[in-house]
């Protein structure tokens, strides 16, 4: 794959429209809902080397080599081309879901989502089809992407330019009106969020970054969000198109999140891949604990607010994917 | 909050092109059923002042010339605290959010942007209609007159039941609204010939900065304002807010703390609280309680409920007993039946209560009023009109001379 840096806005998304499209020829044989198997693995990509010479920036090129042995061994495919079509067929419409409520410091990555945008199209989907969408477009500008909407480009904007649902979506404890980007404009989708410590929820990773495609999120935060998070995630729309989950772990908070606290944070440069949102999830939580562990701070549970909507979403009720520490493969890589 | 008669008329129809243009989403399929809908109640209602007094081209007209941004709508909360890493805690309700930096709070209309902590729907009306004060309702106060009634987006409590969560449980964001500062809605109210501002339809506890505001604007203008709430809030608040209102009509929900869990997402003690400060303060009040087949229609909880009233409100607390229609996340359940209605009546009879209507059922007996010592009836209701009052100037019962409680005359 061709080193890049990526500057700014343009770029990125002349380097989508333009990016190499390896057509695969072989239909996914991943078009169905993730169920829990009875081990998930979840792959923890690190590269110290990640940043440019100024040691904040991300390297565009190393970023993109990292994603590509991410998903490489998170498939256990001989490239991450052929991850990508055992991924996603041609002709669908993937959306990506990032997270940018922490703004510039603390969002999904640009060059990551460069790097899935680029994967995509390994796999035959056409920039046009890809979207990268959270809740607000002002969001999503703050956070450094630039919106696109329309032509032969990757798409990029926020639910308020389309709207939600006027039907209730509901499930448990939960009843939502579900975004139309999520309901009408992608097939599948890929959660992007990223590594954060939450105030209320103890992590936002995987699952709660899921708060960003309803209308009513503010309803779902008592009792550490739980077991809203893990009904929420049940939505037969959500279960049905998510396809996978790439954590953005190159910047991450191990407490006071989910806003961005530069003093509270960690270069990480690590991403974690994984099909199973809550195995991820149960992941990504030991990670926050371990840096609050070195830093001297006390646990999630005695800090009283552990994610105990995790392990809710793995419940025989919920079956969302493997939380108990056994029954997760974590590949370090 | 349940109100199934009342259809608060959505601010998002197509305006005249002369105005200023708000950037507000198309008229969709929803927008457009709350339209109808609110015309369709509007003329049923038949007195209703000219409907187009309180459109949005007349909410719009109050700002002309200027942009519509949130800047507008966005003012300090008066009613949190500030805590160390940028966090706040709200003191509005009994919730007491700790909101980080760029959340907002359970009611989605409050944001801790730095460490400040900003309602976002200060003088955003997203509902305005012309109401008989019988909607609200409220039987003690003015009957036959007109509530200029009000509402912005949010709730502090998510009811399964909620008639209007079109607005309620939705972001400022998301809903249609126009500017109507506090002196713009008082205008109104007088152009109207309304005695009365109404903050009602969503939850008026979440907008508590611009009812205080309206409030004392209407005042100024010689307008009163009553409230439609769900009683959910701190003593301090609820003393400062509702200190301002010169009536106020409190949803009761239930008479059980696992209801208040379950299916309102509160807690009962603080409501009852709130009742009982309301009734030391002096301020009218009239309690509503929704009845819901299975879930809180049970003789202990209506026996429970007035042994409560008549012990800490007194006998002459107006009660009503409304009907519930399936709505939002309650549409398993049936329309509640008229004899459940008339048992819950016949318990709070029982228990002492004087006054206790039944309401959302057109043309039931049990919505006028009687004499409690005479038994004549003093005000006949049809529909969401007062047809006739027979309650003399100084509030008593013009065959007996017993003197009945409320704010009968202007």
């Amino acid at each position: 794959m061709t080193a890049m840096r990526i500057n700014n806005r343009r770029q990125f998304l002349t380097t989508c429209m333009a990016g190499a499209a390896a057509l695969g020829t072989s239909a996914s044989s991943m078009a169905q809902h993730f169920t829990p198997a009875a081990n998930s693995r979840v792959v923890v990509a690190h590269d110290p080397q990640l940043r440019a010479a100024d040691g904040n920036h991300i390297d565009s090129a190393r970023m993109a080599a990292l994603f590509d042995r991410a998903v490489q061994s998170l498939f256990e495919s001989d490239s991450p081309q052929a991850a990508a079509r055992m991924a996603f067929r041609p002709g669908e419409r993937v959306g990506l879901k990032v997270n940018t409520l922490g703004g510039r410091g603390i969002s999904s990555n640009l060059e990551l989502v460069l790097a899935i945008c680029r994967w995509l199209q390994q796999a035959g989907i056409k920039p046009s089809d890809i979207v990268v969408w959270d809740r607000d477009s002002e969001e999503l500008e703050r956070a450094g992407f630039t919106l696109a909407v329309g032509g032969d480009r990757v798409q990029c904007y926020g639910t308020d330019r389309v709207g939600y649902e006027d039907d209730l979506d509901a499930y448990g404890s939960v009843g939502s009106r579900l975004s139309k980007i999520l309901t009408r404009n992608v097939d599948a989708l890929i959660n992007v969020p990223v590594l954060k410590d939450h105030d209320g929820a103890g992590v936002t990773l995987a699952l709660k970054n899921m708060y960003g495609v309803i209308h009513n999120p503010n309803k779902y935060h008592p009792n550490g969000c739980d077991p809203y998070v893990a009904d929420l995630n049940m939505l037969a729309a959500i279960r049905s198109k998510m396809r996978l989950t790439i954590c953005d772990a190159t910047t991450a908070m191990y407490d006071g999140g989910p806003g961005f606290k530069p003093e509270l944070s960690w270069k990480c440069n690590s991403l974690l891949a994984s099909l199973d949102p809550v195995a991820l999830d149960a992941t990504g939580w030991r990670m926050i604990e371990r840096k609050r562990a070195e830093k001297g701070l006390k646990t999630l549970d005695a800090d009283q607010r552990a994610p105990h909507y995790i392990s809710t979403a793995a419940d025989n009720e919920h079956r969302l994917g493997n939380c108990e520490p056994g029954r997760i493969h974590v590949v370090e890589i | 909050m349940q109100m199934q008669t009342e259809f608060p008329l959505q601010l998002d129809l197509p305006q005249p092109p002369e105005l200023p243009q708000m950037k507000q989403p198309a008229l969709n399929r929803r927008s457009f059923m709350m339209c109808a809908l609110a015309s369709g109640a509007a003329l049923g209602a038949g007195e209703i002042a000219p409907l187009a007094a309180a459109s949005p081209a007349s909410l719009a007209s109050a700002d002309s010339g200027q942009a519509q941004n949130d800047a507008q709508f966005t003012v300090e909360a008066r009613f949190y605290e500030k805590l160390p890493n940028r966090k706040i805690k709200c003191k509005l309700c009994p919730r007491e959010c700790a909101v980080g930096d760029k959340e907002r709070g359970y009611c989605g209309v409050r944001e801790n942007r730095g460490g400040v902590y900003y309602s976002l729907v200060h003088s955003r009306v997203c509902a305005a209609h012309v109401d008989p004060i019988e909607k609200k309702p409220l039987f003690h106060y003015l009957p036959g007159t007109m509530a200029f009634s009000i509402a912005t987006a949010g709730c502090n409590v998510n009811c399964k039941f909620c008639q209007n969560w079109d607005i309620s449980q939705s972001r400022p964001e998301q809903v249609p609204a126009s500017y109507a500062p506090p002196a713009r809605v008082a205008a109104l109210a007088r152009q109207n010939n309304c005695p009365t501002i109404a903050y009602t339809y969503s939850e008026p506890v979440v907008f508590s900065e611009f009812l205080m505001d309206t409030a004392d604007a209407g005042h100024a203008a010689g307008v009163r304002s009553i409230v439609v709430s769900n009683g959910y809030m701190q003593q301090d608040s609820l003393k400062q807010a509702y200190g301002k209102m010169d009536a106020v009509k409190i949803d009761l929900k239930s008479f059980s703390d696992s209801y208040y869990a379950k299916v309102v997402t509160g807690q009962l003690k603080p409501v009852l609280e709130t009742l009982v400060t309301l009734r030391s303060m002096g301020k009218w009040t009239e309690i509503v309680y929704l009845v819901i087949p299975t879930l809180n229609d049970s003789d202990a909880e209506f026996r429970g409920l007035a042994q409560w009233v008549k012990t800490n409100l007194g006998p002459e607390v107006p009660l009503h007993f409304t009907q519930f229609h399936p709505e939002y996340l309650l549409k398993n359940l049936p329309i509640t039946p008229v004899p459940t209605l008339e048992r819950a009546k016949a318990i709070a009879d029982a228990e002492g209560l004087h006054y206790v209507y039944i309401g959302n059922v057109p043309g039931h007996p049990a919505q006028n009023t009687y004499c409690p010592q005479c038994r004549k009836m003093l005000v006949e209701r049809v529909g969401f009109t007062a047809d006739s009052l027979l309650i003399r100037k100084d509030g008593t019962c013009p065959a007996c001379r017993h003197k009945i409680p409320g704010i009968w005359h202007l």
